[in-house]
């Protein structure tokens, strides 16, 4: 009898423990985990996102970038840079550069992709190749064709200068500067969207394709009916971020031609870039800064939408 | 379609893959050519094959470059920011595998906007801070900043691989009595040892090549990366293109052959899609 009526009561406490002690495991879990989550958020803010917020503040001053003293001087740096017409010669590269971008490597990845689709041997070969450029860095691409290709003296610009072709060189002209700058940056960029592109054509369901080569279709209407629907998601993504990474070109700009001669070449990444540490004006970099942001940013809504997908797998 | 047509096909489609092969590679080959040949030669006739070998260019680029000193710093920049990255987008990149946190949609959404987010919104705060710090022309600190800067990569690839770890082994190392260190350190490290390959190659390449931060912050000769030792040679040298080619040359060749080393990583990590151009 008294042992009848000590278990159940033991049980009972067994188990108010047995919840008490789950309530504390998982609590403790939770703690571990945004423990484990922590350093990555925390790096990224205070790189990222404070100095982000500083950049957005320093915009409406005078700040000189080498102490914490500035003077507010309201929209005065906005206006500046509205009214100067570099800033448009600046804008309007980086227009050009969204739609050279979006045609020019776009079509050769494309192409590539889809005629190294059946070749299976060759395909990793191929594919290294055309990844060299895009795994170099940008100084040393830079400097290869500045001195060895564009160069009117010693390069293949100057040889066939010498042997009186008129060709001007193109890093001089102001016409031509801003094309033959984005041309370098292509050159290194296409194989990139090869590998994307061949990537996910790779997941087109193998029947899909046989269906269609039962039906007659022939290679060009199998792309266009077959693998293109079904990278239409790579695409569209790849799109957004050559518009957001057009916004932002800097590199090759910078070290090609610094944004010259007489500004030809100028895009906003160097334009702000020359404010801060040309002349010092830091609020002016800033707000240069925030406007090319403000491009970016847009299409970056536009991706994290359009990744909202993958992102809740 | 008949058996002609279709061979004509398969043989303009390899014309077609092997221009634009010589297309990446041309340039590439000019290096080369030209990196052997006297200066003299190389203005004549850059595109003539070089005649003998002129091992001397390489000698005067790597002292003019300051090519020792370089490598060492890249080593560093390289190391610090790897390293840093792979432990830190692990450890967040198992969280998000499984989503054990509630907000682990919103941290998403802010590592996928921070991928985006341009350098110029924060770079000049940031250098200003770094000043202010003493940190400038320090190469470990700008290897921090670069990890930041590849770090939503690192999360994104990081937890692409912890999703294919089965959620069975994990409880069935809970119900073993294993702690969380021991997880991820003898169950988890082991499956997601490809994911740390490739983060580890393309965001070592990134770092190693990085232009627009290494340049503003380490302007101190003692701290310039590889990369800006080549280009403080442009100016001085940009006549002596023998010189030139060979300084690219010795930046060139350890890239591509641990690319080739490595492309299987390096081509599986871009195909995924998540990679910065």
């Amino acid at each position: 009898m008294t042992l009848s009526l000590k278990t159940p009561s033991r049980n009972a406490l067994d188990a108010r423990q047995g919840v008490r002690s789950r309530k504390t495991f998982h609590r403790r879990r939770t703690i571990i985990n945004y423990l484990l989550l922590a350093p990555a958020l925390l790096l990224s803010i205070v790189v990222v996102v404070v100095p982000g917020i500083l950049t957005a503040v320093a915009s409406f001053t005078d700040w000189d970038g080498l102490g914490f003293s500035a003077n507010f001087v309201g929209t005065d740096n906005f206006t500046d840079i509205f009214n100067d017409p570099t800033f448009y010669t600046a804008l309007g590269n980086n227009i050009k550069w969204v739609l050279l971008f979006l045609t020019i490597p776009v079509a050769l990845g494309l192409l590539t992709a889809s005629l190294l689709l059946r070749r299976k041997k060759t395909r990793t070969l191929y594919q290294v190749i055309y990844l060299m450029p895009y795994v170099l860095a940008p100084v040393v691409n830079a400097m290869v064709w500045l001195s060895i290709i564009y160069n009117p003296h010693g390069g293949v610009v100057g040889y066939l200068r010498d042997r009186g072709m008129s060709i001007e060189p193109p890093l001089a002209n102001l016409d031509m500067s801003i094309y033959a700058v984005a041309g370098v940056d292509m050159w290194h960029y296409w194989g990139f969207l090869t590998v994307i592109y061949l990537g996910a054509m790779r997941q087109t369901p193998v029947e899909q394709v046989e269906a269609a080569m039962v039906e007659g279709a022939n290679a060009f209407q199998i792309f266009r009916h077959v693998y293109l629907p079904n990278i239409r998601a790579t695409l569209l993504l790849m799109g957004v971020m050559i518009v957001i990474f057009s916004f932002l070109a800097f590199d090759y700009v910078y070290l090609l031609t610094q944004g010259g001669p007489a500004h030809s070449s100028e895009v906003m990444g160097t334009y702000a870039y020359a404010f801060a540490f040309s002349s010092f004006q830091f609020g002016k970099a800033a707000a240069v800064g925030l406007i090319m942001s403000f491009f970016g940013l847009v299409a970056s809504f536009v991706y994290t939408w359009l990744s909202r997908r993958d992102l809740s797998k | 379609m008949n058996t002609s047509s279709r061979k004509f096909n398969a043989i303009s489609g390899h014309v077609v893959l092997v221009i634009f092969a010589l297309i990446a590679i041309l340039p590439l080959a000019l290096v080369a050519i030209n990196s052997v040949k006297n200066s003299a030669d190389v203005t004549e006739d850059p595109l003539s094959l070089p005649t003998g070998f002129n091992f001397q260019n390489f000698i005067d680029a790597w002292s003019y470059g300051n090519f020792g000193l370089g490598f060492m710093n890249s080593l560093v920049l390289t190391a610090t920011t790897v390293v840093v990255v792979l432990v830190l987008s692990s450890l967040a990149g198992y969280v998000l595998a499984g989503k054990k946190v509630r907000s682990w949609p919103v941290i998403m959404v802010y590592f996928t906007m921070a991928m985006t987010v341009p350098i110029q919104l924060f770079l000049f705060p940031l250098y200003s801070g770094f000043a202010q710090l003493g940190l400038l022309d320090n190469v470990p600190a700008v290897g921090v900043v670069l990890a930041a800067i590849n770090m939503p990569f690192g999360v994104f690839m990081m937890r692409t691989f912890f999703l294919n770890v089965p959620a069975e082994l994990e409880e069935a190392a809970f119900v073993d009595g294993v702690n969380t260190f021991q997880l991820i350190r003898h169950i988890l490290f082991p499956v997601v040892r490809p994911g740390l390959i490739t983060v580890g190659v393309i965001v070592g390449l990134n770092a190693w090549n990085e232009f627009l931060i290494t340049s503003t912050f380490l302007q101190n000769s003692s701290t310039k990366t590889l990369t800006l030792g080549f280009l403080s040679m442009n100016g001085t040298f940009s006549t002596d293109l023998g010189v030139m080619m060979a300084g690219a040359m010795i930046l060139i060749v350890p890239v591509l052959a641990i690319f080739i080393a490595l492309q299987r990583y390096v081509v599986d990590g871009l195909a995924s899609g998540s990679v910065k151009g």
